[in-house]
């Protein structure tokens, strides 16, 4: 059972009527993004239901699109609309035939990374060094849950090398400016032996997530 | 594996130790795998039923419980690990080995602009041990990558694998030059990658896609076979 693990973010106290709101479904390791664009503007909250899958899932993209379709079969009835915080995320079109069921969106782009940096920078980052390997806020302050213990990296470190023989780079793309964020990312380049860049990108195209929800004060800072 | 567990796999008679190389390779254990091939060798055995047998099968069962989400990508490479151990010893023996068992060459090879190579590599070890010859080409392939191997080696199997949904519709690029220089009567092509489904090969034109690295090589394996019966039969 998938819903098990699904961490419910309340952000309308009253929990007033669904029916009116947008159930906003999303990867675990965009929560904070998404709760600091709704602190812009505090009015989202009464239009808003968050809710977030796990965001180990990114390890394991198989998980996502069952996992999404197994909470809407019980959920999306109780919405007026379903807005899918993910892009496609290694999913294939899989999560794109759940989205179509049931009628809902997700941001576009083939994942977080895309559409935090923008399609363009993007693709000139790949274009720059297609072995280039990502990090964002969560990814720099979840990296040892994640990546070293998320790849089995802490009792096999010989699979380094499987995982990372082809990767030259690591860019960090920051959604906040964060010293210290900014070190430990600058530190783990240097320990698996990458180049290093640091791009400050914001919350990019997330805020897709609320677009036409119809509210006075909708200015949302990118 | 503590020491009340630890056993001598030479007091193991040939069916049980085949069942332990099957279990150490499942749990990744590089030199109990290539010690247990050793013995069954030592014992008389043929490299190819040692190789079909303990490694093949072995690598079918953690294929499976991958597939079912029992397994994930650490612990597969793991055990991929293991398997390269026993094949290390095999591989040699095989090469010199005077009857010609090889299945045909499998050229494979990650498509351009992608640097994954797990479920490639995966997938080329596996062939390999069904019997294929394989040229692995790496990653970051472009067309003429594919065309020039083809010309080289003249493979029975082209395999082409991507990881990004960004990646994979160059898959169709391939496919297509393939066709137009008349390849594809004589090349079978198949096609991989976490993001693919039957769905997304049948729309590029490729008849066979394999959902993991067991399937795969099963796959491989099955045209192969199929091909021999319908040259039998003319």
């Amino acid at each position: 059972m998938f819903v098990a693990w699904i961490k419910s973010v309340v952000i309308d106290k009253e929990n007033s009527d669904k029916s009116k709101k947008r159930l906003v479904l999303g990867c675990g390791a965009l929560v904070y993004d998404l709760l600091s664009l709704i602190k812009q503007n505090p009015l989202l909250s009464d239009k808003v239901n968050l809710q977030c899958l796990p965001a180990s899932w990114h390890n394991t993209p198989q998980l996502i699109a069952p996992g999404i379709e197994e909470y809407l079969s019980e959920n999306a009835h109780l919405y007026e609309d379903v807005y899918i915080a993910y892009a496609d995320c290694g999913t294939g079109g899989s999560l794109d035939r759940v989205i179509e069921k049931y009628g809902a969106k997700r941001i576009e782009g083939a994942h977080c990374y895309e559409f935090f940096a923008g399609k363009d920078v993007f693709e000139k980052l790949s274009e720059e060094e297609l072995g280039t390997f990502y990090l964002t806020d969560y990814l720099v302050k979840n990296f040892n849950r994640i990546m070293i213990k998320g790849l089995g990296l802490d009792k096999n470190p010989e699979l380094f090398e499987v995982y990372f023989e082809h990767y030259k780079k690591l860019v960090y793309l920051a959604q906040t400016e964060n010293e210290q964020w900014q070190k430990d990312a600058q530190k783990y380049a240097k320990d698996f032996g990458f180049d290093y860049e640091y791009r400050f990108v914001g919350t990019g195209n997330l805020d897709s997530v609320f677009e036409d929800i119809d509210i006075e004060t909708l200015e949302i800072k990118r | 594996m503590s020491e009340e567990d630890d056993f001598d796999l030479n007091e193991l008679d040939d069916k049980e130790l085949v069942e332990q190389i099957q279990d150490d390779l499942y749990d990744g254990l590089d030199a109990e795998v290539t010690e247990g091939t050793e013995i069954l060798l030592s014992r008389g055995w043929d490299a190819n039923d040692v190789l079909g047998e303990a490694l093949v099968a072995g690598m079918k069962i953690v294929g499976v419980d991958f597939r079912d989400g029992i397994l994930f990508v650490p612990e597969v490479l793991k055990c991929a690990g293991a398997m390269k151990g026993g094949m290390g010893i095999l591989r040699p023996i095989l090469a010199e080995s005077a009857e010609d068992t090889s299945l045909g060459k499998f050229v494979i090879g990650t498509v351009k602009g992608d640097i994954h190579d797990i479920g490639k590599n995966l997938v080329a070890m596996m062939c390999e041990g069904a019997g294929f010859e394989v040229i692995n080409l790496g990653i970051n392939n472009p067309v003429e990558n594919y065309l020039e191997a083809i010309d080289e080696h003249e493979p029975v199997i082209v395999g082409m694998s991507a990881l990004l949904t960004t990646t994979m519709p160059y898959m169709g690029v391939v496919v297509e030059e393939m066709e137009k220089r008349g390849l594809r009567k004589d090349v079978h092509i198949m096609c991989g990658g976490a993001p693919l489904n039957q769905e997304f090969a049948d729309s590029i034109g490729v008849p066979a896609y394999g959902r993991d690295a067991a399937r795969s090589s099963e796959m491989a394996e099955e045209y192969v076979r199929g091909l021999d019966k319908k040259r039998g039969h003319r």
